[in-house]
């Protein structure tokens, strides 16, 4: 099989979900190529928040919910794993996590929608609801203000860079080569595709795309279409502090050197992946509400990353009918799906080829007309 | 609105203080801010407060600090000490902490003129305690009247010599002084000789400094091709390497230095464009001859741009004034070009004698880019040139990249420390320029902020980079 | 060892570091005022635990980061002295 071509099969996008593909396939023993664009591409993957999050995903798809509880279940596995390979510890804990309710509301809302997912969940997902005098308990520090929270024994969190980190290495460690350089072009040749680049050409069996944004224009070459659009989240990173926060939050966690990661922004600004001053300000005054605490806490960098999204919010997996053998990948939860990304998908696209049918239902044709 | 002023200049050093003062005679609406207790930047240093002790060991320039500082406490112009500017935006509007409080003010236009920092020096062991900077020592006698006793002296560059004098001068025992200037360097200097065009002065007082510490009996050790500083947790000794061998000096302090460079990161949070300097190894913020920025608002002279030196700091400032208030419509582009004759003319003549020194004391590269994987090149995180060098293998092309991987760059003082060693590490593992590696990318806050005062400013609508 | 070279007249403030008097001058910064009094160990860093002191004096390299009145993470080169000030050791933070 390898005298046809270079690789097995080629990974375009070196970030989160490229590189635990990349990863699972090498693991395959396939002969893979990651390809990534470099130091300035816009990279969600060094954006990321790190949570590995389960409660909440997927209100109203109860297949995104359980696709969401299957990667969760499967993170301990694949991050020993990662582990055993790379020696790197990535922080991963899963202790569970929290969403805060700020008021009544809030708080009786979330009983609805966690409420319906676990009843339309296959998985058997769990949570607790806390009144405000039950989260002290957990979460001393907690502000007067808040008024309760959701917590799911499910949720965990990682240091995203070190994920990344020791999938790259892993990656390369079992034999899989990472070239630097920008996609211009995918001919698809009959039974193999050949990946154009400014000074190369490589040929493989499959091609697979994780590029984030980049997915848009390299799609319709291997006969598939997607439509993505930029959300932006800032994050602030405070100095390092004493421990006192055990588990993750929603737009809280602190990071096992001691540092807070802060975030949970939402906005519409196109690819503008700079930071503003109103945003960094609403964190911080949501931050404070929560921890009161932390009002004496210094902020020492903030930065702001782009989420890929689809209209619906849903991840994309597209296998090719015209072009057999390529794949379309793109979702803005790399970090909890990165253990079903590297176990399953990565098995799928080695051993079957065709994506199972319980995946139909993210294949970018939903949103035809 | 009386939060919004014409022009808020950063920094009170000679370059901040005579923009104040040019501007402030036109009438213009200024506020000066600046994060040291009184005027003076870093040369000038607590020159107002200093009192018994006998300035004239400082030498003649720190007298004539003395009366700039004076000029600017006369000018009518709002003037904020300990005021740290932790935002900055591209329309004028500036955010400062003073006394642990967020104010927020604005101008039609800001002049950064926040000065230099030393350039990162790393060696084996320059972690330890009691390894601090020539500069940190110029600060402990300028401000506190104190003298690290028995110190070695390490590197290049004039500013190594003249505190090695002033200590000379004030009777505070040197343990050594050794130079870390490379033969090499005097031949490419030889024929820059020209560029002095006579003007002699800053060598003549380089050599007699140079002289008065060999007269001494000082140890002056010169032309060593490595360096390492030993200890546990403390200094205990520096060794050096010269003509292939390794001499051991016993010491409890080490002040290293090899020049300056601008400190950049408050041009680049807003946006500047930056530029390499190849001659000076460092990055320059790119500005026209009025020292305009690449944003329209935004000006940055004296050292804050680009090393000069303090005389031609000042002519920077008024410089960069003139062309602020012209923009202003305060006075005609016309007056502006003509106010301006005289200085360009000097500022011409400051720079072109700056090529002798930049070319004679350009720090050899295996000090600015150490050959041993061990040495510790991010402080904040404590990340090695080896970890650096191990992301360049592991796919990285550029300090950000690199910053994911290791978490160099990401402590408190965000690169200010390692940012050049990391691009020059990349650079030549990579085998290409500077310019095209670039640096970290730099965000807000420009120092760190509390939550709480985060909280409670008034937000900016505008953004940042 | 540092040593003042020249007597100022200036008034005397008391200042506490980890339980110890030291008697510091007026306008003096924290870190100058520790150093003259033979403290050079101010922190351990959180990356490894090593010692750390003032290094560039001037509040570029945040090496001199010590507790002040309870609050972490202050630069003792950037702040002055004041009387009653109780200073510790930035060290252990996660323990």
């Amino acid at each position: 099989m390898h005298k046809m071509y270079d690789f097995d099969s080629i990974v375009i996008g070196g970030g989160m979900i490229g590189s635990s593909i990349a990863f699972g396939l090498a693991k395959q023993d396939e002969k893979v190529a990651m390809i990534d664009e470099g130091d300035n591409a816009l990279n969600a993957a060094r954006g990321n928040f790190g949570l590995i999050w389960a409660q909440g995903k997927g209100e109203n798809h109860p297949s995104y919910a359980d696709w969401t509880l299957q990667s969760v279940k499967k993170w301990p596995e694949f991050n020993n794993e990662l582990k055993a390979l790379t020696k790197i510890d990535t922080g991963f804990e899963q202790k569970g996590g929290f969403d805060f309710c700020l008021n009544q509301e809030e708080f009786e809302e979330r009983i609805i929608s966690l409420k319906h997912i676990a009843e339309n969940s296959n998985e058997q997902f769990s949570y607790k609801m806390l009144d405000h005098e039950e989260l002290e308990k957990k979460l001393p520090k907690i502000g007067p203000e808040v008024f309760g929270a959701s917590y799911s024994s499910w949720d965990g969190h990682v240091n995203p860079l070190l994920l990344l980190r020791s999938l790259h290495q892993g990656f390369q460690e079992l034999g899989g080569k990472l070239l630097i350089h920008s996609v211009n072009d995918i001919k698809y040749n009959d039974s193999y595709f050949s990946v154009e680049t400014k000074n190369s050409v490589i040929n493989s069996n499959k091609v697979i795309l994780a590029a984030g944004f980049s997915n848009q224009n390299l799609a319709p070459k291997i006969g598939l279409k997607m439509s993505l659009f930029p959300q932006r989240g800032q994050i602030l990173v405070t100095e390092k502090i004493k421990p006192f926060l055990d588990y993750p939050t929603g737009l809280i966690r602190q990071t096992n050197e001691g540092g807070l990661l802060l975030g949970d922004s939402h906005e519409d600004v196109g690819f503008d992946d700079s930071t503003s001053l109103q945003t960094m300000q609403q964190i911080a005054q949501r931050v404070t509400t929560i921890f009161p605490f932390l009002k004496d806490v210094k902020m020492i960098r903030a930065w702001g990353s782009l989420r890929i999204l689809t209209e619906d919010r849903l991840p994309i997996y597209d296998y090719s009918k015209t072009c057999p053998g390529a794949y379309t990948i793109s979702s803005h939860s790399g970090v909890t799906l990165s253990a079903i990304h590297a176990l399953d998908i990565a098995s799928y696209i080695a051993k079957d080829g065709k994506l199972p049918i319980s995946l139909k239902c993210f294949s970018a044709e939903r949103f035809n007309d | 609105m009386n939060n919004h002023y014409d022009i808020i200049i950063i920094g009170a050093g000679p370059a901040g203080m005579s923009a104040s003062c040019l501007a402030s005679k036109y009438k213009a609406k200024i506020l000066v801010l600046d994060v040291a207790a009184s005027p003076g930047g870093q040369i000038f240093r607590a020159v107002e407060t200093n009192q018994s002790i006998d300035k004239q060991k400082f030498g003649a320039n720190y007298l004539n600090g003395i009366k700039l500082v004076n000029k600017f406490r006369k000018c009518s112009i709002n003037y904020h000490s300990r005021a740290k500017v932790w935002h900055l935006s591209e329309n004028g509007e500036v955010h400062y902490l003073k006394d642990n409080k967020t104010h927020f003010v604005k101008a039609k236009h800001i002049l950064i003129t926040s000065g230099a920092q030393e350039r990162p020096f790393p060696v084996a062991g320059w972690t330890l305690n009691g390894v601090m900077t020539a500069g940190a020592a110029q600060i402990l006698l300028k401000e506190s009247n104190l003298g690290i006793q028995n110190a070695v002296f390490v590197g290049t560059g004039p500013l190594l010599y003249l505190i090695a004098h002033q200590y000379l001068m004030m009777g505070i025992p040197i343990k050594a002084v050794v130079d870390t200037t490379p033969l090499s360097n005097y031949f490419r200097a030889i024929p820059k000789i020209v560029n002095l065009r006579g003007n002699f002065n800053e060598i003549y007082k380089g050599i007699r400094w140079i002289g008065d510490i060999k007269k001494s009996n000082t140890l002056f050790i010169k032309r060593i091709s490595d360096l390492r500083i030993l200890g546990d947790e403390e200094v205990h000794a520096i060794e050096y390497q010269k003509n292939g061998q390794w001499n051991k000096i016993e010491c409890e302090n080490v002040l290293l230095h090899q020049g300056l460079v601008p400190e950049i990161n408050i041009s680049l949070s807003v946006g500047c464009r930056k530029i390499w300097n190849q001659q000076q190894s460092c990055w320059n913020i790119d500005v026209d001859k009025w020292f305009q920025s690449s944003l329209p608002s935004i000006s940055v002279a004296g050292d804050a741009s680009s090393i000069s030196g303090a005389i031609a700091a000042e002519a920077s400032g008024k410089i960069a004034a003139l062309n602020i208030l012209a923009k202003l419509n305060i006075i005609t582009a016309n007056q502006r070009d003509q106010l301006a004759i005289p200085i360009h003319k000097s500022l011409k003549t400051e720079m072109s004698t700056r090529i002798f020194l930049e070319t004679l004391f350009n720090p050899i590269s295996h000090f600015r880019i150490p050959n041993n994987n061990d040495t510790i090149v991010c402080r904040c995180e404590e990340v090695s040139a080896g970890e650096i060098r191990e992301s360049v293998d592991l796919g990285s092309k550029g300090p950000n990249q690199t910053k994911s991987f290791t978490r160099c760059g990401m402590g408190p003082c965000q690169g200010r420390l390692c940012g050049l060693t990391v691009s020059e590490i990349i650079a030549d593992q990579l085998n290409r320029s500077v310019e095209e590696v670039g640096h970290y990318r730099i965000r807000p806050p420009i120092t760190p902020i509390t939550l709480g005062n985060l909280s409670t400013t008034k937000p900016a609508v505008t953004r940042s980079n | 060892m540092i040593k003042r070279i020249d007597s100022q007249k200036t008034e005397m403030i008391k200042i506490y570091f980890e339980g110890e008097l030291i008697n510091a001058h007026k306008g003096q910064t924290v870190a100058s005022a520790l150093l003259e009094a033979g403290v050079t160990h101010f922190q351990n860093t959180t990356s490894r635990g090593s010692q750390r002191g003032p290094f560039c004096m001037m509040g570029v390299c945040f090496d001199c980061l010590v507790e002040i009145d309870e609050q972490p993470n202050q630069q003792a080169c950037m702040v002055n002295v004041y009387q009653e000030m109780k200073i510790r050791r930035q060290t252990n933070i996660f323990k």
